[in-house]
């Protein structure tokens, strides 16, 4: 079994983001910055009706646009609508403007629907309009039961009973989705914005009916994905189709607008949920009834709803269960996976559920997760964390802050899978003057895969992670995985050890160098002679794992006259097996950290039910946070070498919006059980404005 | 194609909306009438471009950038479509998001709200003009010592708020560093590691933002 080395000079050291000089001088080259020669500027046009049958669609005056030089349907004859923004057609010109133009020139003929449904609650109802003609708005219920629930409770000491809900989360990665494509006699070549250039070639060869090997997916640098870029997309697609019919590349990169539209969510939540605990705090039984919508389904194969159950009770093992999740269908763009998918609002109903049931019991939250999370990796986690926090210092029973300006505690869980894909496979080409080219079919997605690479094949051969030329983003290179579900590092750390050290195999045969590393390395390359060595790898068992998890602590200040809260700092502990990257792997905690804060406090897709329409498809009304919302992130790595490698991006982001959640519960004294936690739900959970008028009335 | 009727274009211009301003507002406040007669002048001065393709000049980077283009074009649009600058991101195209940012005479401005032949006769900086003879500068050094990027496509905007905050404010506070950066988003989550980055560029002790440690399970 191979093994990674015990001494290292650059593995879990910081090592420095090898392509960040390309990205703060501008030269780094986005799917979006791409110029083919020729190029065409492409755009789509959306529906302006939630529900409709388009009867006919006219692109005659589009063409007469001076400047366009192709307009197409989505799909030719009458078709339904089913969301505001579903794609309609596309055109393609030599500038931005005549586009625009276009779009509004292109005449559409349709029927819209009478009435239609955006709204979960409204959507459940029996007389509900039908977002699908032949299937009910809500799935089947997906039930899960152990134990006796209902004889379990009744030997509870201490019951809670509360009602959690998450909105719908939009990605608004920075790039838009998109690509340019550029369709031949030779084939399609895509440079998409995308997670994996894989699942493009793949999509792309099937929607146009073309071999996979006359399709190309490149992807050098892209702006962000977190989950809504795999695939050819809808977009993708109809760039290649635009393509063929211009005879010119063409680049469709979505507007803003379309992002919030028609290119995936995460599903909203409504958890309500009942748990009790024997006195001494063991959980003992735990029911959740939970709805939400993925839209008009996450995906073609879940039409009608399917794709929100989340799990429950997530990290925590009770004797006696009963769950029952129904997807909802709206009127509505798909939900799509969206970083850590489901985790996020089931770790903010179960924390919550947690520190509810605690305060029933004049327990501290903290001493009940001690008490039954299951993980042991988990609870030293715990202890760490809140040795770090001050815990105990900080703790105050809830309300228990004095003043206008009240400080709140809490804290939370999480839990993720990972683990790398052993179909992934690699290539090195050592050159006779001594440099390394390495090649792999991943793309690096702004989390360090690139590094990671170059870090990993420097320890193996004992040179400089900036001597190492890695080269990714292209599925000319051997195949790697899309980067989802936090695998990659996993995927491609033991790839490079394997095919580093069949490099060095190889070297000393052609060289007779017994040992080619380090010093010796330029010499025993000279040796080759004119010929470079080209050696393969590929993923190798033994040196990656999967099932890793984290505790985070936040502290709050709440204004209970403005209502406003202020995450005044996190605490995080997670572990990630060997950490490859001790720079890179900070900076994916703190993006999920400021990421989850996001979830806690601002975002939330937001759509009118009288008209259908998306109304803050912008980033003035969703809200991201800012440097200035940023608080203190105090960050503990806890190293597990023996582990080998495991994934960080996802299990970082889950359990933020739960801590902050719980501390302003603690701050208040009082829950806000929903997110986002406005201004609006808390001086509403004081008492001080009248609540919210609840959306199905 | 059909093109807007002048008349209307003219109902609703900023030459005809001053002019009937005039008129109200030297009655109303003298002491403004001096500078509403003098902005007058300026625009009787004007002329009408467009809609179709002009000659314009841009300042770029310290080099004529000379295009055909229809009034309406932004600079942001001008740079990334029309050259092969393609630095300044396109992130929102409503002056949301700060990823197009750019220096117009040094001051950080949205090249998304800048019609581009608004843009000439100024020095206008995109994030490509600041390394000399491929020399990164210290905000941009810092950037990539700090790991200050993720994605990256946010960064670009990042480094030219900072640019230009440096160079009015050379020791500023962390406050005034999240203040010059309030127009700049993010999604990955890079903002404590660009605070930190800011502070190194301009020599400041560090603000505590984000430690960490590393320690043994075992």
């Amino acid at each position: 079994m191979p093994s990674w080395p015990s001494e290292t000079k650059y593995i879990s050291h910081d090592v420095l983001r090898i392509d960040a000089p390309e990205k703060v001088s501008g030269r780094a080259r986005y799917a979006s910055d791409i110029q083919a020669n020729g190029w065409l500027y492409g755009m789509i046009l959306r529906s302006k009706w939630p529900a409709a049958t388009i009867t006919k669609i006219n692109l005659e005056p589009a063409l007469k646009i001076p400047g366009i030089k192709a307009a197409i349907t989505v799909q030719d004859g009458e078709r339904t609508i089913r969301f505001y923004g579903e794609e309609l057609a596309a055109v393609a010109g030599a500038t931005k403007q005549a586009c625009l133009d276009a779009l509004r020139a292109i005449q559409v003929e349709a029927r819209p629907k009478p009435s239609f449904v955006v709204n979960e609650d409204i959507a459940k109802a029996q007389d509900a309009p039908r977002v699908w003609e032949d299937s009910p708005n809500t799935t089947t219920p997906q039930v899960h039961e152990h134990g006796d629930v209902d004889k379990a409770f009744g030997e509870c000491a201490a019951v809670s009973e509360g009602f959690y809900t998450t909105p719908v989360q939009l990605h608004n990665a920075m790039e838009t989705h998109g690509s340019t494509v550029s369709w031949t006699d030779d084939g399609v070549t895509a440079w998409a914005s995308t997670q994996g250039i894989a699942s493009v070639r793949d999509g792309l060869a099937g929607a146009l009916r073309l071999d996979h090997s006359r399709v190309r997916a490149i992807t050098e640098y892209m702006g962000g994905g977190f989950g809504a870029k795999f695939g050819a997309g809808v977009e993708g697609v109809l760039a290649a189709r635009l393509s063929q019919a211009a005879k010119a590349p063409v680049r469709l990169m979505l507007t803003r607008f379309d992002e919030a539209l028609a290119v995936g969510n995460r599903p909203s939540s409504f958890q309500r949920i009942k748990i009790g605990a024997k006195a001494d705090g063991t959980l003992h039984a735990f029911q959740m009834d939970n709805y939400g919508t993925p839209g008009i389904g996450a995906g073609a194969a879940t039409a009608g709803g399917g794709g929100a159950e989340i799990p429950a009770p997530y990290i925590y093992r009770v004797p006696n269960v009963r769950v029952k999740q129904v997807g909802v269908a709206v009127n509505a763009g798909s939900a799509r996976a969206f970083r850590a998918p489901g985790r996020p609002p089931a770790s903010f109903g179960i924390e919550s559920a947690l520190d509810d049931l605690a305060t029933k019991m004049g327990m501290d939250p903290l001493e009940l997760r001690l008490k039954n999370d299951p993980s042991e990796i988990r609870r030293r986690e715990y202890k760490l964390g809140a040795e770090k926090f001050g815990w105990k210092q900080k703790y105050k029973k809830p309300g228990g802050s004095p003043g206008i300006v009240k400080t709140g505690v809490g804290c939370g869980g999480s839990e993720w899978g990972g683990g790398g894909s052993r179909y992934t496979q690699a290539e090195a080409q050592i050159n006779p003057d001594g440099s390394v080219e390495l090649r792999l079919g991943v793309q690096d997605i702004g989390t360090g895969t690139r590094t990671v690479i170059a870090v990993v094949a420097a320890e193996m051969l004992g040179l400089k992670p900036e001597q190492i030329t890695v080269k990714v983003g292209d599925t000319q290179y051997p195949p790697g995985p899309g980067s989802g579900g936090s695998t990659t590092c996993a995927s491609v750390s033991p790839t490079v050890y394997d095919v580093c050290n069949n490099a060095l195999a190889e070297l000393q045969k052609r060289t007779g160098v017994a040992d080619a590393r380090g010093d010796n390395w330029f010499a025993a390359c000279k040796k080759l002679g004119v010929t470079p060595l080209v050696v393969q790898g590929k993923w190798q068992d033994g040196l990656s794992s999967s099932g890793t998890g984290g505790v985070q602590f936040a502290e709050v200040e709440v204004d209970t006259e403005t209502g406003l809260v202020t995450v005044k700092k996190i605490t995080a502990v997670h572990d990630c097996g060997l950490i490859v990257d001790k720079l890179t792997a900070e900076s994916q905690i703190n993006g999920g950290i400021i990421m989850g804060m996001g979830y806690a406090l601002y975002e939330e897709r937001v759509m009118d039910n009288l008209s259908g329409v998306v109304l803050n498809p912008n980033f003035e009304t969703y809200k991201l946070p800012n440097i200035a919302d940023v608080p203190d992130i105090d960050v503990i790595l806890l190293n597990m070498p023996e582990r080998g490698v495991i994934g960080i991006g996802e299990p970082a982001t889950i359990p933020a919006a739960a801590a902050i959640g719980n501390a302003v519960a603690n701050a208040l004294g009082v829950r806000v059980g929903s997110l986002p936690i406005t201004p609006a739900k808390v001086l509403a959970a004081l008492g001080k404005v009248p609540k919210p008028v609840a959306s199905a009335t | 194609m059909k093109k807007p009727e002048p008349e209307v274009f003219g109902a609703h211009s900023r030459r005809t909306f001053l002019k009937s301003l005039g008129t109200v507002a030297v009655t109303a406040a003298a002491s403004r009438a001096q500078s509403v007669a003098a902005e007058l002048e300026k625009v009787n001065g004007e002329q009408t471009v467009g809609p179709g393709p002009v000659p314009v000049t841009l300042n770029v980077n310290g080099k004529p950038l000379k295009l055909q283009l229809e009034p309406r074009v932004t600079l942001l649009d001008a740079l990334r479509n029309y050259s092969s600058l393609t630095g300044a991101k396109e992130g929102c195209d409503r002056a949301a998001c700060g990823a197009c940012t750019v220096l117009l005479d040094n001051l950080p401005i949205y090249a998304c709200q800048k019609l581009a032949i608004e843009a000439q006769g100024h020095e206008i900086t995109t994030v490509e003009g600041l390394a000399k003879n491929g020399r990164l500068t210290k905000v941009q050094e810092a950037f990539v010592a700090k790991d200050a990027t993720m994605c990256g496509y946010c960064t670009p905007g990042f480094v030219m708020s900072l640019t230009a905050l440096l160079q009015k404010n050379p020791q500023p506070s962390a406050d005034e560093v999240r203040h010059a950066c309030a127009g700049n988003l993010c999604r990955c989550g890079t903002q404590p590691r660009v605070l930190e980055a800011a502070l190194q560029a301009a020599g400041v002790a560090a603000a505590r933002t984000t430690h960490t440690e590393v320690m043994d399970y075992a």
